[in-house]
C-alpha cells in the first residue's frame, strides 16, 4: 500500500472509481464541498447536477434499473439528505440498488443542532436497506465498498453513507481495495437446496392448470435469469403473467404471455391466477395490488414461491413450497431437474387449460373505441407503443392512470426497458428516472409517459435535461384531472371530485420552450401519428402535450378489497356490491 | 393454505447475535415498531468484546406466521449474524433479574423480609425504613414476588428483561 496521504474526499472518489462508477447524480452544499472539490480535479466520474435532490435519487434509480448497476447519489447534509428520503423509500420498495452519499456536519458538532444538521442515519434507517455514519477516515474505504456490496447483493436496495465534513477533510494513507473487503455478516442465500428443487418439479409435474407468476425479482436477477424464465415457461408450455415490476422479464408479445395481473391486470391473467391448481411465483411478493382480497386469492392452488428474501415468503400469502434463492440460479436448477427427470405435464389437461384461457383472452379486456377527433388516452399510448416499438425504447412513467395504460398497452420484449414506481407509487419519479436512463443509454429512445399532474412534481429537472442535452421525450397524457384519483372518487366516493382537478395548468409548449426543449401539442386524433413521429425524430428533449378525453377510466379494475373474479371490465360494469368497509380502508 | 387470522397468538423468546455497531439496537427496535410487532421484553449487551458481538434477547408474541416473519425480518438486517428461536428450537433457560424497593416499618417490614427469604431474594441495600431486594428467576416468579410486595410498601421496581440461552452443549 502506498504511504501517500489522501483526504477523505479523494479517498471517496477512489472507492467510486474502484467500484466502476462513471456517473453520479447530485447537488452541492457546504458539507460536501470537499467532495465537489475532489470531483473537480478528476475526469473519470461525471457529475450530473440535478435541480432537486429527490430528482437525483430517481435518476440514479433509472440508471440502475436500466443497466443492472448500482446508481450513485451525492447530496449535502440536512435539507439535501431529507429531500432524498422519498427517492430512498422508493428504491427500498422496488428493490433498486442505490448508494446515496450524504454530507454531515463535522463529528464534534453532531448532536448540537449545528447548521444544516439532520440525524440522517436516524431518518433514513427505516427507508434504506442499510446505512452508515463514517466517524473515522480509517473506516471510509471499507464502508464504501461494503455499501456497494450491500446495495447490489441479495435483494437489492438503497444504502446511505453519511460523511461528516471533518472525515472528508482529514488525511489518511490507509486504503483497501474492493477485493479486500468481506462483509462480516451479510451473506444472502442464492442457491436453493436440492431437495426443494426436486419437490418443486414433482409438484409442477402433477399440475393440470399451472401458471407462472413472475415479478421484479427476475429483473433484479438479471437478463440471464429472464432468458431462463422464458426457456422454463416455453419448455413447460405453461401460461406466464408478470407483475407491474416484472414487465419485460418475459417477452410481452409471446403467445404464452397473459399480460400483467392484479388490480389493473388483464382478465385472462387474473382468472388464470384464480383458477390455477399450481402457481409458480418467481421473484414476486404477493403485493396487495396483485392479490386483491386475500381469502379469495387463488384459493385452490398449491403455491411455490421462489424469492431471495425469506421475509417475502409467507408474508401475505401462505405457500406450500418456499424456495429461498436467486431467481436465475433456481430457474437453472428447475430446468435441469425437469429435463433430467424427463418430466412432462399432462398434455390433455394442459390443452383444456389453454382452451379456457383463450376463452378469457377472447373477451379482449383491453379493447376501447377510438371515435372522432377526441383522443382516447388508451389510443394515445397504444399509438405511442406501435410507432416506437421498432426502436426498442426505454419507457419510464409517472404514477396514475397513464402508468397503468402504459403497462397494459406497451409490450416489453426485454428486461430493463421499463422504469416505474410500483411499490411506493411516487408521482414525479418518471422524468428524473428517464434522465438517468438516457445518461446510461445516450443513443436510445427514452420516453417518460406522464400525467399532467405528476409531471409538475419534478418539473424543475427539465433544466437538468437541457444542461446535459439529454434527448428525453416527455409524453404527457393530459386529461386535466388527477385521473386515478378522479376514478376512485367516481367509483368509490359517489362522484364527489374533491380537489382532483388539475386547475391552472401551465402551457406545456411554452414551458418546454422556456426550458430549452421542444414543445408539441396534439389535440386531434388525426394528427397524433404525425406528431408522435415528429417527437421521435427530434434530436432534442421534447415535451409532448397530448390532450385526451378527460373522464376516461382505467379498466380492467379490481376494486380494492375485491376478489379476482369481481373485476370491472368497462364503464358498463358497476361496482357489484357495495365495497366492504375492509375494502374501503385499503389504499 | 390456512389464513393466518385463524392462528393462535403465541409467545416466543428469540436470540439475535449482531455486530455491535452504532444504531444496531435502533434498527431492531425500529423493525418491531415499524412493522407493528410486539416487544414484551428486550435486552441487549455485548457478549464478545473482541469480535464486537452483541446479543439481543427479545420476547415477542404473535401468530406463528407473524413469528416466522419476525425471524425472517431480523435475519435480513445487514448487521445480524444469527437468529435463534429459543422457544421452538429445543429447550432453553430463561432468567430475569429484578431490584425491588420496599419502604415501611413494623409488621409490614418484617413480612417483606420473610417473603423475600422464601423467594430467595437477597437484600442489597437497607435502612431502618426500606429494603432493596435483588431477585433472579423466571419472569413469572418475579411477577408474583412484586405482587406480594405491593401491600407491603412497594415503592420502586427495576427489571432487566429476559435473558435466555439454549440447554445442552451447543452454542448459538
Ligand atoms: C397506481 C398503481 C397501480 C398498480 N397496479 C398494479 C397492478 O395492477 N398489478 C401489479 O402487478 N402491480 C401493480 N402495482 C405495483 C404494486 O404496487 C407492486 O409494486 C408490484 O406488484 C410488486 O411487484 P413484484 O411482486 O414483482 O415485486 P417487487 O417489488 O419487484 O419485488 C421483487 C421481489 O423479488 C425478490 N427478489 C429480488 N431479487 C431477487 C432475485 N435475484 N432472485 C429472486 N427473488 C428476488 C424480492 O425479495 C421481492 O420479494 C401498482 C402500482 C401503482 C402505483
Ligand atoms: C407524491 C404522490 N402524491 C400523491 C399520490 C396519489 N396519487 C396517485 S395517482 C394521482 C393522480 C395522478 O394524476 P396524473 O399525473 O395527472 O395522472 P393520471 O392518473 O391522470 O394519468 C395521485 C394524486 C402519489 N401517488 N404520489
Amino acid at each position: 500500500m502506498s504511504a501517500e496521504q489522501k483526504t477523505g474526499a479523494e479517498m471517496l472518489i477512489r472507492t467510486l472509481k474502484d467500484q466502476g462508477v462513471d456517473v453520479i447524480f447530485g447537488y452541492p452544499g457546504g458539507a460536501v464541498l470537499p467532495i465537489y472539490d475532489a470531483l473537480f480535479q478528476q475526469n473519470d466520474i461525471q457529475h450530473i447536477l440535478v435541480r432537486q435532490e429527490g430528482g437525483a435519487v430517481h435518476a440514479a434509480e433509472g440508471y440502475a434499473r436500466s443497466t443492472g448497476k448500482v446508481g450513485v447519489v451525492l447530496v449535502t447534509s440536512g435539507p439535501g439528505a431529507t429531500n432524498a428520503v422519498t427517492g430512498l423509500t422508493d428504491a427500498l420498495m422496488d428493490s433498486i440498488p442505490v448508494v446515496c452519499l450524504t454530507g454531515q456536519v463535522p463529528t464534534h458538532l453532531i448532536g448540537n443542532d449545528a447548521f444544516q444538521e439532520a440525524d440522517t442515519t436516524g431518518i433514513t434507517r427505516p427507508c434504506t436497506k442499510h446505512n452508515y455514519l463514517v466517524k473515522d477516515i480509517i473506516d471510509l474505504p471499507r464502508i464504501m465498498h461494503e455499501a456497494f456490496y450491500v446495495a447490489r447483493s441479495g435483494r437489492p436496495g438503497p444504502v446511505v453513507v453519511d460523511l461528516p465534513k471533518d472525515v472528508l477533510q482529514g488525511k489518511s494513507d490507509h486504503y483497501v481495495a474492493p477485493e479486500e473487503v468481506t462483509h462480516r455478516s451479510y451473506r444472502p442465500q442464492t442457491k436453493a437446496e436440492d431437495h426443494k428443487i426436486a419437490e418443486a418439479v414433482e409438484m409442477i409435474a402433477q399440475a393440470k392448470r399451472p401458471i407462472v407468476y413472475a415479478g421484479g425479482g427476475v429483473i433484479n436477477a438479471g437478463p440471464k435469469a429472464c432468458e431462463l424464465l422464458t426457456r422454463f415457461v416455453r419448455t413447460l408450455g405453461v401460461p406466464c403473467t408478470n407483475t407491474l415490476m416484472g414487465l419485460g422479464a418475459y417477452p410481452g408479445s409471446d403467445p404464452q404471455f397473459l399480460g400483467m395481473l392484479g388490480m389493473h391486470g388483464t382478465y385472462e391473467a387474473n382468472l388464470a391466477m384464480y383458477n390455477c391448481d399450481v402457481m409458480i411465483n418467481i421473484g414476486a411478493r404477493f403485493d396487495d395490488r396483485v392479490t386483491g382480497r386475500l381469502d379469495e386469492f387463488s384459493p385452490r392452488s398449491k403455491k411455490i414461491h421462489v424469492d431471495i428474501d425469506a421475509s417475502s415468503i409467507n408474508k401475505n400469502v401462505m405457500v406450500d413450497l418456499p424456495i429461498v434463492g436467486d431467481a436465475g440460479s433456481v430457474l437453472e436448477d428447475l430446468l435441469a431437474a425437469w429435463q433430467a427427470r424427463k418430466l412432462e405435464l399432462d398434455q390433455k389437461a394442459l390443452k383444456a387449460w389453454w382452451q379456457k384461457i383463450e376463452e378469457w383472452r377472447a373477451r379482449d379486456c383491453l379493447k376501447f373505441e377510438q371515435k372522432g377527433q377526441e383522443i382516447k388516452p388508451q389510443h394515445a399510448i397504444k399509438r405511442l407503443y406501435e410507432l416506437t416499438k421498432d426502436r426498442n425504447p426505454y419507457i419510464a412513467t409517472e404514477v396514475g392512470q397513464h402508468q397503468m395504460w402504459a403497462a397494459q398497452y406497451f409490450k416489453f420484449e426485454q428486461p430493463n426497458h421499463w422504469m416505474t414506481s410500483g411499490g411506493l407509487g411516487t408521482m414525479g419519479y418518471g422524468m428524473p428516472a428517464a434522465m438517468g436512463v438516457q445518461r446510461a443509454h445516450p443513443d436510445a429512445l427514452v420516453i417518460d409517459v406522464a400525467g399532467e399532474a405528476s409531471i409538475l412534481m419534478n418539473i424543475q429537472e427539465l433544466s437538468c435535461i437541457a444542461q446535459y442535452n439529454l434527448p428525453v421525450k416527455i409524453f404527457i397524457v393530459n386529461n386535466q384531472w388527477m385521473g386515478m384519483v378522479r376514478q376512485w372518487q367516481e367509483l368509490l366516493h359517489g362522484g364527489r371530485y374533491s380537489e382532483s382537478y388539475s386547475a391552472a395548468l401551465p402551457d406545456f409548449v411554452k414551458l418546454a420552450e422556456s426550458f430549452h426543449a421542444v414543445g408539441i401539442r396534439c389535440e386531434k386524433a388525426d394528427e397524433l401519428d404525425d406528431k408522435i413521429m415528429e417527437m421521435i425524430d427530434t434530436p432534442k428533449p421534447v415535451v409532448f402535450d397530448c390532450l385526451v378525453t378527460k373522464d376516461e377510466n382505467c379498466f380492467p379494475m379490481i376494486p380494492s378489497g375485491a376478489a379476482h373474479y369481481e373485476m370491472l371490465l368497462g364503464p358498463d360494469d358497476k361496482v357489484g356490491k357495495p365495497i366492504s368497509e375492509e375494502g374501503m380502508v385499503l389504499v | 393454505m390456512a389464513n393466518h387470522k385463524d392462528q393462535e397468538i403465541e409467545a416466543r423468546t428469540i436470540a439475535v447475535l449482531v455486530d455491535n455497531e452504532p444504531g444496531v439496537l435502533a434498527r431492531v427496535i425500529g423493525l418491531f415498531s415499524g412493522r407493528g410487532y410486539n416487544i414484551e421484553s428486550l435486552t441487549v449487551s455485548e457478549v464478545d468484546p473482541r469480535q464486537r458481538f452483541s446479543r439481543i434477547t427479545v420476547v415477542t408474541s404473535g401468530t406463528p406466521q407473524i413469528l416466522e416473519q419476525i425471524k425472517a425480518q431480523l435475519d435480513r438486517l445487514v448487521p445480524v449474524h444469527r437468529v435463534s428461536d429459543l422457544t421452538m428450537d429445543g429447550a432453553s433457560v430463561e432468567r430475569e433479574l429484578a431490584l425491588v424497593k420496599v419502604a415501611g416499618s413494623g409488621d409490614k417490614r418484617v413480612e417483606s423480609l420473610r417473603i423475600a427469604d422464601i423467594f430467595r431474594a437477597r437484600v442489597v441495600d437497607s435502612s431502618h425504613d426500606h429494603f432493596v431486594f435483588e431477585m433472579t428467576g423466571k419472569s413469572e416468579k418475579l411477577d408474583v414476588f412484586i405482587d406480594l410486595m405491593q401491600p407491603l410498601g412497594l415503592v420502586d421496581v427495576s427489571r432487566t428483561g429476559v435473558v435466555a440461552i439454549s440447554r445442552g452443549p451447543q452454542g448459538l
